[in-house]
């Protein structure tokens, strides 16, 4: 299959194109950009992509998957099916499943069953504590060889900080970055959403900004001393922002992520016990959202992942104190990305290198971008198209999502992986 | 003057015309209840559920006897444990609840904004009893009621309230309630008890109890549960009677003709001293029977009765 895409602006910040070039793709890879493209004329497929934009395949490091054990919220093929139709081409899958990825039997199982759906490529992550119960450490080595990308707990904080440090040095000797959820439980007693004005007013057991930047501060303290790099997930308040620019300035090893709902949301949305915006870290205040998008601005937040955690009616048809943490994400984060670069607080290339070079980089995953004899690993956006979010629409198969409803600007128009496409809105 | 909408979930949803309007139906239902057939029809036919998901005595009592008086048919279901455990969501237990045709549900749960949740599902009016910690609206017009029958008026009125305001749902309904009416509020408690974010509610925060007494028209004391031993939110009571408490001492910092109010169950020795609770100045046994006529009212103009007076 020969595939030739014509008129669209490549935006790519693995090799720093910004500018209109046509691709051809052939046999999997990206055989020829520019005028050799242009000239190509036995194409199977021309794409008319004039006014649209062309990526590398999105990443997003920070998914759910549910698979193994809970296959009702969501499966690997379901879940990289919504991954193409978000534009994502890479993604990284968290631990936390039902049967926990604390062994390489279960990573192996993840990649298997990944390889079979074909919709994007899955990279595991391992957990660092034996079924994430904080005590004790995960075979990462053998995890590392069985293909697990980083390790987490998340869902959780290591509470113990004499284990962590251990973990960091331990995932370092095998090249694992380690992604670390920061939330000091002792903090939270029973929380449902952020400790303030809003919460008081609804009767709702608040999270303290505190309970995430004191952990924050405590993981860039173990990245000190250590020299291990620690990955910051979805940063959600200001101080964690302040704290994570500061560790950056002094040169210690520190990345960190944030989510489309923590810069397009505040604590309000939960107004109604709306257990949809119920998600962990929770929505914050308007001054954490500026920081937010401040940090994503200047680069103290290198990532833009989503947190896809899917969840069935039976955790969210619930009671708010008794409702799981937790959003859909990969079949938003486009438009709500994409808000950020309409009212010009990043560039498409910044947008870009957030989500397609920086989570591969901080992943030790290659990253060749449009470049001849690279994967032609593609996501083509129409940044101008209206879109109307409409969960029952999702490929996913929960639809616990704050944002339907709304009407957005901004869409994927066709995800390639390997020179298929996967998913074509054209 | 009819309520707004088909429920009654919290006080930030009424206006001031509203309450006044329940406050002067109440006073006029009141009276049935001292006849000797205390029993008027206006409610004849219509069904209520009493759905309580949390232990309660007097609420549920109250709520009883007010739509019985109404001549409604009261039906009880109390669920201890909450529908998760049983594999049951919300939604299911709305859904089961609307099936049984009812004209109100009587809503009493330990999570907040459940009733909010289920009034979303269901046709029938919805009438909060009380939701985790945030709303006890027909407690709020009772405490009104009681203060505008001793002091002729809730305007300009000194309220202070004192316990653990971040875990009582009296408290914020009470708040929102006498602010909207034009009291001035104080609450008082150890900051350990006083939540985020409190004084947007309409409220003034003390956290000496004699400076919060002094003065006030009106002293409304809260209870404090045992169990905030174990969270740290207090020492020991014995800490917290001293600090906290409502003795006759502290008591006498109030104005001369202040009344004590207490949601009750009293926890005697803690925060209120035995004598003071049974002395002249107590009002709480007055709650509790305002508390019938408030809830008369509620029911009566929910469930499509005319907003004047019924006649006899």
């Amino acid at each position: 299959m020969r595939l030739k895409i014509k008129g669209g602006h490549v935006v790519c910040p693995c090799n720093g194109i910004d500018r209109p070039m046509d691709l051809l793709v052939k046999d999997g890879l990206i055989a020829a950009c520019g005028e050799d493209a242009a000239r190509e004329e036995s194409a199977d497929r021309v794409i008319d992509a004039a006014g649209m934009h062309i990526l590398p395949g999105l990443m997003d490091m920070h998914v759910h998957l549910r698979e193994p054990g809970e296959e009702y919220k969501e499966s690997i093929e379901t879940g990289t099916l919504a991954a193409a139709r978000g534009g994502f081409t890479d993604i990284a899958c968290m631990p936390n499943t039902k049967l926990v990825n604390d062994n390489p039997s279960v990573t192996a199982y993840i990649l298997e069953k990944a390889r079979q759906a074909a919709h994007c490529r899955v990279h595991p992550v391992c957990a660092i504590t034996p079924g994430l119960c904080g005590k004790g450490l995960c075979e990462l080595g053998l995890m590392a060889s069985a293909g697990a990308v980083a390790a987490s707990d998340d869902g959780k904080s290591v509470a113990d900080a004499g284990l962590m440090r251990r973990a960091l040095e331990y995932a370092a000797t095998f090249n694992l970055p380690v992604l670390c959820h920061c939330e000091d439980l002792s903090l939270c007693e029973g929380g449902v959403m952020h400790e303030g004005r809003v919460a008081t007013a609804m009767g709702l057991a608040g999270i303290p900004s505190a309970s995430e930047w004191l952990i924050v501060e405590r993981d860039i303290a173990l990245a000190h001393i250590t020299g291990a790099k620690v990955h910051i997930c979805h940063v959600s308040t200001r101080q964690s922002v302040e704290a994570i620019r500061h560790a950056k300035a002094r040169g210690i090893p520190v990345t960190a992520e944030t989510a489309p709902h923590y810069f397009t949301l505040t604590h309000r949305a939960v107004a109604g016990y709306n257990t949809f915006a119920k998600v962990n870290p929770p929505l914050r205040e308007p001054a954490d959202v500026d920081a937010i998008i401040e940090g994503l601005a200047d680069g103290t937040l290198d990532v833009i992942a989503t947190d896809h955690a899917p969840h069935s009616p039976t955790e969210k048809a619930v009671e708010f104190d008794l409702a799981a943490f937790g959003m859909v994400g990969l079949e938003t984060a486009i438009p709500l990305a994409l808000a950020l670069a309409h009212k010009k607080i990043l560039t498409l290339m910044q947008l870009a290198e957030k989500m397609t070079k920086n989570p591969r980089s901080i992943l030790n995953i290659d990253s060749p971008g449009i470049r001849v004899g690279a994967p032609a690993d593609i996501t083509i956006l129409d940044i101008n198209r209206k879109v109307k979010v409409t969960p029952k629409a999702f490929a996913s198969k929960s639809k616990n999502t704050p944002f339907g409803g709304m009407e957005l600007t901004g869409a994927v128009a066709a995800t390639i992986f390997g020179g298929r496409m996967v998913f074509d809105a054209l | 003057m009819e309520l707004p909408g088909k429920d009654l979930l919290d006080m930030e949803s009424l206006s001031r015309d509203h309450i006044s309007r329940i406050l002067d139906t109440a006073e006029t239902l009141r009276e049935i209840s001292e006849r000797p057939i205390k029993k008027v029809p206006i409610l004849r036919g219509k069904t209520i559920v009493l759905f309580f998901h949390e232990p309660s005595t007097r609420t549920k009592t109250s709520f009883d006897v007010a739509a019985k008086r109404l001549s409604a048919d009261t039906h009880s279901l109390s669920q201890s444990t909450s529908s998760l455990t049983k594999g049951e969501t919300l939604e299911d237990t709305a859904k089961t609840l609307e099936a049984m045709h009812p004209d109100a549900i009587v809503i009493r749960h330990s999570c907040s904004g459940a009733p909010h949740q289920i009034a979303r599902l269901v046709k029938s009016s919805v009438i909060n009893a009380g939701d985790g910690l945030h709303a006890h609206p027909t407690q709020a017009l009772l405490d009104l009621l009681t203060v505008r029958r001793r002091k002729g008026r809730i305007e300009g009125i000194n309220i202070s309230i004192v316990g653990d305001i971040a875990h009582s749902r009296v408290a914020r309904s009470d708040i929102a309630a006498f602010s909207k009416m034009g009291a001035t509020v104080t609450i008082c408690g150890p900051r350990t008890m006083i939540p985020a974010g409190i004084t947007q509610l309409g409220c003034s925060v003390i956290h000496n109890a004699d400076k919060a007494v002094e003065g006030a028209d009106v002293v409304m004391m809260l209870r404090i549960q045992k169990e905030r031993l174990k969270s740290a939110l207090m020492a020991s009571e014995r800490d917290y009677a001293v600090h906290f408490g409502l003795n006759s001492r502290r008591m006498r910092l109030a104005a001369d003709d202040a009344i004590i109010m207490h949601p009750g169950p009293l926890n005697r020795g803690v925060e209120i001293a035995p004598d003071v609770a049974d002395g002249p100045n107590s009002v709480i046994l007055e709650q509790v029977e305002n508390g019938v006529a408030v809830r008369m009212a509620v029911l009566y103009m929910l469930l499509g009765g005319k907003p004047h007076a019924p006649e006899n």
